[in-house]
């Protein structure tokens, strides 16, 4: 076991048991902190995979950014007044039904790459690259990604509109 | 177990190098400290701190003892952990910086070629980046466990600015980015000491934009509205006392010393010295002159940055936006269309 | 109407034109001006090695005076606390005893003499209603102190050093009176 696995190891269960206690901290607060915790052990595996790029992209765009903007919406909801308790009968079935949804989905679409697996590449994979992910964004992907920045202006501009209503 | 397969003269060069970085950074941060005292007295015809030691300079330590000695208070209803985790990580993303900056050139020392700089990462500029938008989160957190209501505005002041201030500052550094093709900070210093100018001569709007960015990533005037005194009374550290409140004064020193280095090293050639022929010189002249070069134009920004504290008045909260928003950004995305038009047809 | 002085300048209210707008080329104004002070002469003073000179009707800490063979020439007559607006002086007389010519001036004097210095106004009405020359204001102030009780001057620190034993930190406690004297005469 190399120091390799080791930190995969370590990562791992660092991802898993943060995720864990997203879900299970009480406060708010606690589940971003947590959050934030768990993009850090993400962009370590991305490290490992040697997509330097991936992993600072994730550090910056979720970690930096995204959850800044949580911790403000949560920051000034008044967390001091106890939250009624929803608990509508219904509740539990909807969550379980969309999340078995979601869970048949991730399966669906992981199925597949289960050959590919054993060409997964520790540390000297260079798909994570910044030089490659460019080539195949603005070669191959140019149209999925083309659209997806149309998407996000499209975002922009409702948020504007709702902005200018008040 | 192969953990002993590392090589650990290496891993023992580089922690010496990380323990030699940290402790340059405080002890100029402490240094700062002093400056700012004396530069500002000098500006307003005083003289500044003159009785610790000669010219005052025992000054920084006796603030630190001070400092040390303080009552250590915990507001009553604030969330102590995290009171305690604000300005521990304010002072480890002020520290993070340090790890790629390129000090110098390849020396040898004793048979061994030593890198002054600790990684060189290839994505160095994002790894600055990525430091840089986790430091909003020392403020947030400590504004928000002092569970007082100044404390709270002045973090979500804090950690807005510092959003918009990041936006310009990414698009400035990408017109940058075009001309050098690298992300490696080593690389970028490398072309400027090959060229014959440093990027300053190509990219002025740029590292204009950068340079005010900096000053509102690091909360300094005309940007420091996170501790406006007269509105928030001390902003998010009012709750604060003690080394806590030293950690917090601290981290902002190092900021300020750390971004300074940054703008020396993109825009102002690094550890080149103008007139000098690095190549014609022996290791350790060619390492000397490199660290004086380097250090000379730091301290030099440092110094702009308090000449701009004690000329600017601060802004009010919506010119600050108004500025990052409706000014400095559309400059900088009108410099990446220049800069990318230019490259395009010029470098082909 | 014409202006008080010839200083007045009038407010330039004109919109801002283009290069005023940008801000920058005002900013690089500004911090020229700073950069000038910055070499400019600094006009601190080292407070406690330098002083600044006081004016000579600068009226501070009162002193009780002696003559010239050093004997004190306040005869508790009362006259300083009656003009007092403050109310800051309380004395008590006492009888001079025959062996104790060589102290005291004219056969009474104040055995206890006092001025609360935080309840005086430095006004120096004491001083003029003196008909012995016994009392006066010189040059230098009450220093902080951590008490109330310690701002009742009592004779200990209100008297002057004697001329014959000490006469170096007579002259110095004396300072302006001699000036002063002149002036007002």
């Amino acid at each position: 076991m190399g120091i390799t696995q080791l930190l995969f190891w370590f990562l791992t269960v660092l991802t898993l048991g943060s995720a864990l206690m997203v879900i299970f901290s009480k406060n708010p607060i606690y589940s971003i902190l947590w959050l934030i915790v768990t993009f850090f052990a993400i962009s370590g595996h991305y490290i490992l995979l040697n997509a330097q790029f991936l992993a600072i992209v994730n550090i910056i765009v979720y970690a930096g950014a995204i959850m800044v903007l949580f911790l403000f919406v949560v920051m000034l909801m008044n967390l001091n007044m106890p939250a009624s308790p929803v608990k509508k009968k219904w509740m539990p079935f909807a969550g379980i039904i969309s999340g078995g949804c979601l869970l048949l989905v991730l399966i669906a679409a992981l199925k597949d790459t289960e050959a590919m697996r054993r060409e997964l590449l520790m540390k000297s994979g260079d798909i994570g690259l910044i030089n490659n992910l460019g080539m195949v964004l603005f070669k191959d992907y140019i149209l999925p990604f083309e659209i997806s920045s149309v998407l996000f202006l499209s975002a922009m501009v409702g948020a504007v509109v709702i902005g200018k209503k008040n | 177990m192969t953990l002993l397969a590392l090589d650990w003269a290496f891993t023992l060069e580089k922690i010496i190098l990380i323990a030699i970085i940290i402790s340059i950074s405080l002890v100029v941060a402490m240094y700062a400290t002093y400056a700012e005292r004396k530069v500002a007295g000098f500006m307003q015809d005083r003289i500044g701190p003159n009785r610790a030691g000669p010219f005052g300079i025992l000054q920084p330590l006796a603030d630190g003892l001070k400092l040390f000695f303080k009552e250590e208070v915990i507001p009553n209803h604030s969330n102590k952990f995290l009171f305690i985790l604000g300005p521990c990580l304010a002072m480890l993303t002020a520290m993070m910086t340090s790890a790629i900056i390129p000090w110098g050139g390849k020396v040898e020392l004793g048979g061994r070629i030593v890198d002054l700089q600790v990684a060189d990462i290839n994505i160095g500029i994002l790894y600055i980046f990525g430091v840089v938008s986790l430091g909003v989160y020392g403020m947030m957190i400590g504004g928000w466990a002092s569970n007082n209501k100044y404390s709270l505005m002045a973090a979500l002041r804090g950690a807005s600015q510092a959003i918009s201030y990041e936006l310009a500052l990414g698009i400035a550094l990408i017109a940058l980015l075009m001309l050098t093709g690298s992300l490696s900070l080593r690389t970028i210093t490398d072309q400027q000491i090959q060229g014959n100018w440093w990027n300053i001569v190509y990219q002025p709007l740029g590292f204009l934009i950068f340079f005010i960015c900096s000053l509102a990533e690091c909360n300094r005037a005309p940007f420091d509205l996170p501790e406006a005194e007269s509105e928030l009374n001390m902003g998010y550290h009012q709750e604060y006392s003690s080394m806590k409140l030293g950690f917090f004064l601290f981290a902002e020193y190092i900021n300020m010393f750390i971004s300074c280095t940054v703008i020396a090293t993109l825009f102002l050639g690094g550890y080149d010295m103008p007139f000098v022929d690095e190549a014609g010189l022996s290791g350790i002249t060619a390492l000397l002159v490199g660290l004086l070069a380097l250090f000379g134009k730091t301290f030099f920004l440092i110094f702009v940055f308090m000449w701009i504290r004690w000329t600017l008045p601060r802004f009010r909260y919506d010119q600050l936006m108004n500025l990052g928003w409706k000014a400095l950004i559309p400059l900088a995305l009108l410099n990446m269309v220049i800069t990318g038009a230019v490259v395009l047809f010029t470098m082909k | 109407m014409d202006a008080l002085t010839q200083r007045a300048a009038l407010v330039d209210r004109r919109p801002m034109n283009w290069l005023e707008r940008i801000y920058l080329w005002e900013i690089a104004k500004g911090m020229g001006i700073t950069l000038k002070h910055f070499f400019k002469k600094k006009v601190t003073i080292q407070y406690p090695e330098q002083t600044r000179p006081f004016s000579p009707v600068f009226r501070g800490l009162h002193v009780l005076n002696r003559d010239e063979e050093g004997r004190e020439r306040c005869t508790a007559c009362g006259l300083c606390a009656v003009a007092c607006p403050a109310e800051a002086i309380t004395m008590e007389a006492a009888e001079r005893l025959p062996e104790e010519e060589n102290l005291y001036r004219e056969e009474k004097y104040a055995a206890r003499y006092e001025i609360n210095m935080l309840r005086c106004i430095f006004c120096g009405l004491c001083e003029e209603a003196c008909p012995k020359d016994a009392i006066y204001l010189s040059e230098t102030f009450a220093p902080a102190n951590y008490s109330r009780k310690s701002f009742v001057y009592s004779k200990d620190n209100l008297l002057i050093p004697d001329p014959v034993k000490d006469p170096e930190n007579y002259a110095k406690a004396k300072g302006l009176i001699d000036k002063k004297k002149k002036l007002n005469s």
